[in-house]
């Protein structure tokens, strides 16, 4: 295995197309760095505040739980599908450990979060069975689970609230405290999110979620197991959204039965903006995450702008209609240019 | 397994039958591969060789009979079982991962790892580098599959299955698109591995490779084990007559017609990086034939025609009016139909009925005020079923249940429902038993004898030769030759497909 190879006359259009290529997929994430910086110089000039040590701690505690949602979905949305019942698994989580930790105080904050996983991950292994192994199409049977899960949080809450002051001091620290100025939730958010990055990159399991999405019956014939992995990336967002749901309770404490609710959307406009294609097999979760940061700075930027809170939800729905069609053009840009290559060589 | 031969046949198939729905692709067919030498495995399109590989490659499990594994039966329970067992298969069409690099393509699933169990990135790299000098050729292994010839595309395929040293290599068509020097590398990098005690099958319509490269033949008819027999002292036309079991002269029944005015002509046609500058006339009553080789750009110049793709320049006139470009609606207003390639996937709605889907590209004609007028559509769907002696059991059944050449023939009658003067037919009778090939093929020449002018695209050969008028040939995305009807023979019609000068 010699390292260094003298590689057979490749020809040049196959070096500059790889390029142009991987130019193409980093610039995403370098123009969501872009559009960010200019987003926050832009705000911060009209308001200084926003650059204040607690308005940045502020945007990063609210990105962290949407973030780590949308580490979870990019596994799933990778494979050409989707999950929307992350939402409603937020929801039923923060309200479940919220009745735990509220009914005996002594109950450590590791069982809680153990907890949380384990209810999401049961969540994430009834959709991903449904959709691997029953053949039921993901929009429908998340779509269900959506409401399914919700109704059980209902049930479960009947109009109770948990209250901040129910929950012991420990797990409260922990959705409001910091190391060295860092706070927790972003921390683990972050450190999630490379983990998985790393996963995804470098290992071959990891590389079969994107050879899923990109041409699932080349997968089947590649001997990938399919099932397995849409199943695992399932349990992944299940777990993940477990997660969130912890640390939603750490975060928020006060806690009514629908919270989180209409997040699914949410995450998967943050998947999408960040590069991450509906049509599976393309993208990173650091684009996600990404995505994730750019739609709570919006939000908060659109807030210290004093900008009625109406054209936020506007101001989301058009960056993902920017999104797609920057995604679609630049995929038709890429295919002509390959296209193109190819003929010359001939 | 009659064979007393010296040793065990590494994977054999022992009297397997294969049916999908009413459809029986293998019928009680044998085929034993030996270490160490290379298997061809014959039959026309639609013999049952595509479904026959897909078994032997644990996709299809056989509905009866057995794998055999060095002797012992197995069962391959998918892909990931044979390729554990070691067999390696070269698809017909590629099947790769377009978002992936060439080298993640080519060990997907087996990648060299690194420390903490990581992919190698470089040594992968190197090692796709490695493959595509043992093949000549210089594909940059970073690249994405996206965007690669089909050419290129089949080179990654090979260069996959030679990865995996595998001890059975299946190859289905695997020289279709590729060049003669790079036909020549496989074939020394493929007896090399021969000889190295790999177990090789081979399936091409070009029968000189055969000859060349294989040992043994096994053929096959309508999915009917036909001949098993050394190649060695096979003539061509031997094997021809196994292939297709019957007078040539019945299969293509052509009507002499006399030609009438231009009724489609193709001006300079355009459509970047696909093809170029493509230029014919087709006349009232003649059958055109487009020949060439898979990827030469053929099917993309009928979508092309048709409006399905936008092509970039160029024009399209039938019957004296122009059309817009990318408009299937104002093709069909013009009298354009077009019966695609794939009839599962783009010619019928498989969860419909046989007389719903008869009706689909004429709904205009069946409405009766704002509604559709169901007796009209079966009606519709009754005189053309009667004229183009389907078969099926009632008009209601899914067109599922029937069988592929009936199905072909309900998407004959959707188009010609609709009264065209030009017919686009793409591979007429691909996966059709012969049976049904001669009735489709009497058709079209009825066609023709009614004034319809017919544009007939077709990968096999006699078909091409026994129906056509003139022949157009197709290399890479261009005319490359036009051969009338008297000098078109096998060879002609090759050398220009494969770019030699005719």
């Amino acid at each position: 295995m010699s390292t260094v190879t003298t590689t057979p006359p490749a020809p040049a259009a196959g070096r500059s197309a790889r390029n142009l290529v991987d130019m193409v997929f980093r610039a995403r994430e370098l123009s969501l760095v872009a559009a960010l910086v200019v987003l926050v110089g832009v705000t911060a000039v009209a308001n200084s505040n926003f650059l204040s040590g607690q308005g940045v701690k502020d945007i990063l505690l609210n990105t962290s739980i949407l973030a780590l949602l949308a580490v979870g979905q990019s596994a799933v949305v990778m494979t050409r599908n989707i999950d929307l019942s992350v939402g409603s698994v937020v929801g039923l989580v923060a309200f479940t450990t919220g009745d735990f930790l509220s009914a005996d105080h002594s109950r450590g904050i590791v069982s809680v979060v153990i907890l949380g996983i384990a209810i999401g991950a049961a969540c994430g292994l009834i959709n991903g069975l449904l959709v691997s192994f029953c053949r039921v199409p993901a929009l429908v049977v998340t779509l269900g689970t959506l409401y399914v899960i919700q109704g059980v949080d209902y049930y479960l809450a009947h109009g109770r609230q948990i209250n901040a002051v129910d929950l012991p001091p420990g797990l409260l620290d922990l959705g409001n405290g910091s190391v060295l100025g860092v706070p927790y939730l972003p921390l683990i958010t972050v450190l999630i999110m490379l983990a998985m990055g790393f996963y995804l990159r470098s290992y071959p399991s990891g590389r079969e979620f994107y050879a899923i999405g990109s041409s699932p019956e080349a997968a089947l014939l590649a001997g990938i197991p399919v099932r397995r992995r849409v199943l695992a990336a399932y349990l992944l967002s299940g777990a993940l959204a477990g997660l969130g749901g912890v640390l939603w309770l750490a975060r928020f404490g006060t806690v009514v039965a629908d919270s989180a609710n209409g997040w699914e959307l949410l995450v998967v406009s943050a998947v999408v903006v960040g590069g991450v294609a509906i049509t599976g097999g393309v993208g990173s979760v650091y684009g996600a995450t990404l995505g994730a940061l750019l739609l709570t700075t919006i939000g908060s930027a659109l807030v210290v702008l004093r900008v009625n809170p109406f054209w936020q939800q506007a101001v989301t729905g058009a960056l993902l209609l920017l999104a797609i069609s920057v995604d679609r053009v630049l995929a038709l840009r890429v295919a002509r240019l390959l296209r193109r290559r190819n003929v010359r060589r001939v | 397994m009659g064979e007393t031969g010296p040793e065990q046949p590494t994977l054999a198939l022992s009297h397997v039958s294969k049916a999908f729905g009413a459809v029986r692709a293998l019928r009680d067919v044998s085929l034993e591969l030996f270490a160490g030498e290379a298997h061809a495995l014959a039959g026309e399109n639609g013999a049952g060789k595509s479904t026959l590989v897909k078994t032997l490659a644990g996709v299809h499990r056989p509905d009866s009979g057995q794998v055999l594994l060095d002797g012992e039966p197995v069962v391959f329970h998918g892909p990931a079982d044979a390729q554990q067992a070691g067999v390696a298969v070269i698809y017909q069409e590629p099947t790769l991962f377009p978002d992936l690099s060439v080298a993640e393509n080519i060990f997907m699933g087996r990648q060299p790892r690194g420390g903490l169990g990581r992919i190698d990135r470089r040594t992968m790299n190197a090692e796709a580098d490695k493959l595509f000098e043992r093949l000549g050729v210089g594909l940059d292994p970073q690249r994405p599959a996206r965007g690669l010839s089909i050419a290129d595309q089949q080179l990654v395929e090979i260069a996959k299955a030679l990865s995996r040293n595998a001890r059975v290599l299946i190859m289905d068509e695997p020289t279709a698109a590729l060049s003669g020097n790079e036909v020549a590398r496989l074939f020394n990098v493929v007896k090399a591995l021969r000889e190295q005690g790999c177990a090789v099958l081979f399936i091409s319509h070009r029968l000189d490779e055969i000859f060349e490269l294989c040992q043994r033949v096994t053929t096959l008819r309508d999915g009917a084990w036909i001949a098993a027999e050394p190649v060695e002292g096979l003539t061509h036309e031997d094997l021809i007559r196994r292939m297709v079991g019957r007078d040539l002269d019945a299969l293509y029944p052509k009507q002499e017609t006399v030609a009438g005015e231009v009724a489609l002509k193709v001006d300079r046609l355009t459509r970047e990086g696909v093809f170029a500058d493509v230029s014919f006339e087709v006349r009232r009553g003649e059958i055109v034939a487009l020949a060439g080789l898979v990827g030469a750009g053929r099917s993309e110049v009928a979508r092309a025609i048709f409006g399905i793709d936008r092509f970039d320049a160029g024009s399209v006139t039938v019957g004296g009016t122009r059309l817009p470009a990318a408009s299937p609606t104002a093709a069909m207003a013009a009298g354009l139909a077009l019966v695609p390639e794939d009839r599962r996937q783009q010619g019928l709605v498989m969860e419909l009925s046989i007389e719903r889907n008869i009706g689909l590209a004429g709904l205009r004609d069946l409405r009766k005020g704002p509604l559709i007028s169901r007796a009209a559509e079966r009606d519709r769907a009754r005189d053309w079923a009667v004229r183009l002696q389907l078969k099926f059991g009632r008009l209601t059944d899914g067109v599922g249940v029937l069988s592929g050449g009936n199905q072909q023939k309900v998407v004959l009658a959707k188009w010609l429902a609709t009264g065209p003067s030009v017919l686009i037919v793409d591979e007429p009778t691909r996966g059709i038993d012969v049976g049904t090939k001669a009735e489709v093929h009497r058709l079209l020449s009825e066609l023709a004898a009614q004034g319809i002018a017919v544009l007939m695209i077709s990968s096999d050969l006699p078909e091409v030769l026994g129906m056509a008028d003139r022949v157009l040939v197709m290399h890479e995305g261009r005319i490359a030759a036009e051969i009338p009807r008297a000098d078109a023979t096998e060879e002609s019609v090759m050398s220009a497909a494969t770019g030699r000068a005719a």
